[in-house]
């Protein structure tokens, strides 16, 4: 039975679709056959991160609408094998996901791969609520920073008490914390929320700290998930995150200020 | 001036008043009616312990009294018998018609049986009594509200800010309090307040509130319960 893992935060633009792009590029890596789904409908990004936008034929609503079958609304990833994307419909709104057409669709998704990613869009709005109505998992994508760690919160308590598995009374939707664009020096100086600080108001237990990096915004523009960009930061911090998703036990990197080494000190760059 | 005179003050307060009450009493079950048998036995008993016959009133009970009355014993002859040893009958109970009727001839009362019997029915398993507390074992996120009409509000986690905990009667909360926490909603000026840690946005007991800009910067943080005097909020510190 597969896993669906929904990627969701609240508040926009804090490293949804950089998050489901990366862990989704990564559990196929590590041999999962995978598909991440973009929610996003009207406000499709997911396929410019994962370099595939020029491929997209057929969409999520239009499967969602039997216009067109799942093989050929998914897009095959040219670097990555095992794993598929659901492009979001661009010219549609959210009111085109109906809770019965995305349980078909995940259903039959289930029968064929192991992990289902949910590229969520901002907002608690229909789009959002759809995304993590059916997860099992939820990767739950925070910075550090008093607005984006409220919106999480909110998103936290509507995976307890309007998922599936809430309604239904099974077990709840399991739930993991992702700290993303962390930058210890700001944290250390009072400007960001330290790490300890999420924690202790969210709650929930940490997956994966991705620190503040220009790899990321240069990989987005490229249409690389960061993760492939393994020398980096950031790449290396997902690449992590997936390992410990996957139950290995690793020390979180990249939460405390790292000291510049001589070189490093003599000849810039950081 | 008229003097009111003790009759008269004897005429307001009636000469008796008559009121139930119960008495703890020695019941004497008598298994046979002979009276020389009687008279060995309760000798042997003064013997034993002398100072218990000393006008002791008893209670005879009939009802393993199988034998008619014979031996020219009578119930006034165990009176007699019994007042003799320093014993004063004051009823009986059980027994046939017949022995009830032989006792009320010889000045006996005869007294209700209310004594618990070994087949009492089963006490009928009690309903448990619900208290109208409503428990919450997870964490009160953003945007969450939880009511708990006519009775507390428990929270086991955290209420974030952005929360809303709010109870007919005392609000606890085993985790900070970051939102807002109403106690006595409908009015109940004794509801409290409780949290582990004090950084809400709002407190409320019966509508008299304050709110996070209130607080004193020395609650913060801090283990405490809130409550109303007299129509002011008191926060104090819950030392351990």
């Amino acid at each position: 039975m597969a896993t669906v893992i929904v990627v969701t935060s609240g508040k926009g633009g804090v490293g949804k679709t950089t998050t489901s792009a990366s862990f989704a590029t990564g559990l196929a890596q590590r041999g999962h056959r995978t598909v991440v789904i973009d929610f996003d409908v009207g406000l499709r990004n997911l396929d410019l991160i994962m370099g595939c936008e020029r491929r997209v034929v057929y969409d999520f609503v239009n499967v969602i609408n039997n216009e067109a079958n799942l093989n050929q609304a998914l897009i095959r990833d040219k670097r990555v094998e095992n794993l598929c994307i659901l492009p979001a419909s661009q010219t549609r709104d959210k009111e085109a996901l109906t809770k019965d057409g995305v349980e078909r669709i995940l259903g039959e998704l289930r029968q064929n791969v192991e992990d289902i990613v949910c590229d969520s869009p901002a907002g608690i709005e229909r789009g959002a609520l759809m995304a993590l109505y059916f997860a099992d998992e939820a990767l739950v994508v925070t910075n550090p920073e008093v607005s984006s760690v409220r919106d999480s919160d909110r998103i936290l308590g509507i995976l307890a008490s309007r998922s599936r598995r809430a309604e239904q009374g099974d077990e709840p939707v399991k739930e993991h914390l992702v700290l993303a664009r962390y930058a210890p020096e700001r944290a250390h100086s009072g400007e960001m929320l330290s790490v300890d600080d999420v924690l202790e108001i969210l709650g929930i237990p940490l997956l994966g700290v991705i620190p503040e990096s220009p790899t990321v915004l240069q990989s987005s523009n490229a249409g690389v998930p960061v993760v492939l960009e393994e020398d980096s930061d950031a790449g290396a911090a997902y690449s992590d995150l997936v390992d410990r998703f996957l139950g290995k036990n690793l020390p979180h990197r990249f939460t405390t200020i790292q000291k510049k080494g001589l070189l490093k000190r003599l000849f810039g760059g950081g | 001036m008229l003097l009111r005179s003790p009759h008269l003050a004897g005429e307001d307060q009636p000469p008796f008043e008559l009121k139930g009450s119960l008495f703890t009493l020695t019941v004497m079950h008598l298994y046979q009616l002979e009276r020389s048998a009687i008279e060995r036995y309760l000798a042997e008993k003064i013997k034993q312990a002398p100072s218990f016959f000393n006008n002791t009133p008893v209670v005879i009970d009939l009802e393993n009294l199988a034998e008619p009355l014979k031996d020219g014993m009578d119930f006034g002859g165990l009176y007699t018998l019994l007042r003799g040893r320093g014993m004063v009958p004051v009823g009986v109970r059980n027994g046939s018609v017949e022995l009830q009727t032989a006792a009320q001839l010889a000045g006996l009362p005869v007294l209700p049986d209310n004594r618990v019997t070994s087949t009492t029915r089963k006490p009928e398993r009690a309903e448990p009594v619900r208290t109208r507390s409503r428990l919450v074992n997870h964490p009160v996120r953003s945007g969450q509200q939880l009511y708990a009409p006519e009775g507390d509000l428990i929270i086991l986690g955290a209420v974030s800010a952005g929360a809303e905990v709010i109870a007919d009667g005392n609000v606890h909360i085993y985790g900070v309090l970051r939102g807002r926490a109403l106690a006595g909603v409908r009015g109940d000026i004794e509801a409290r307040i409780f949290c582990q840690s004090l950084e809400a946005e709002l407190i409320s007991i019966a509508g008299r509130y304050r709110i996070s800009e209130q607080l004193d910067p020395a609650d913060r943080g801090k283990a405490t319960q809130v409550y109303l005097v007299e129509d002011r909020l008191i926060i104090e510190h819950l030392t351990r």
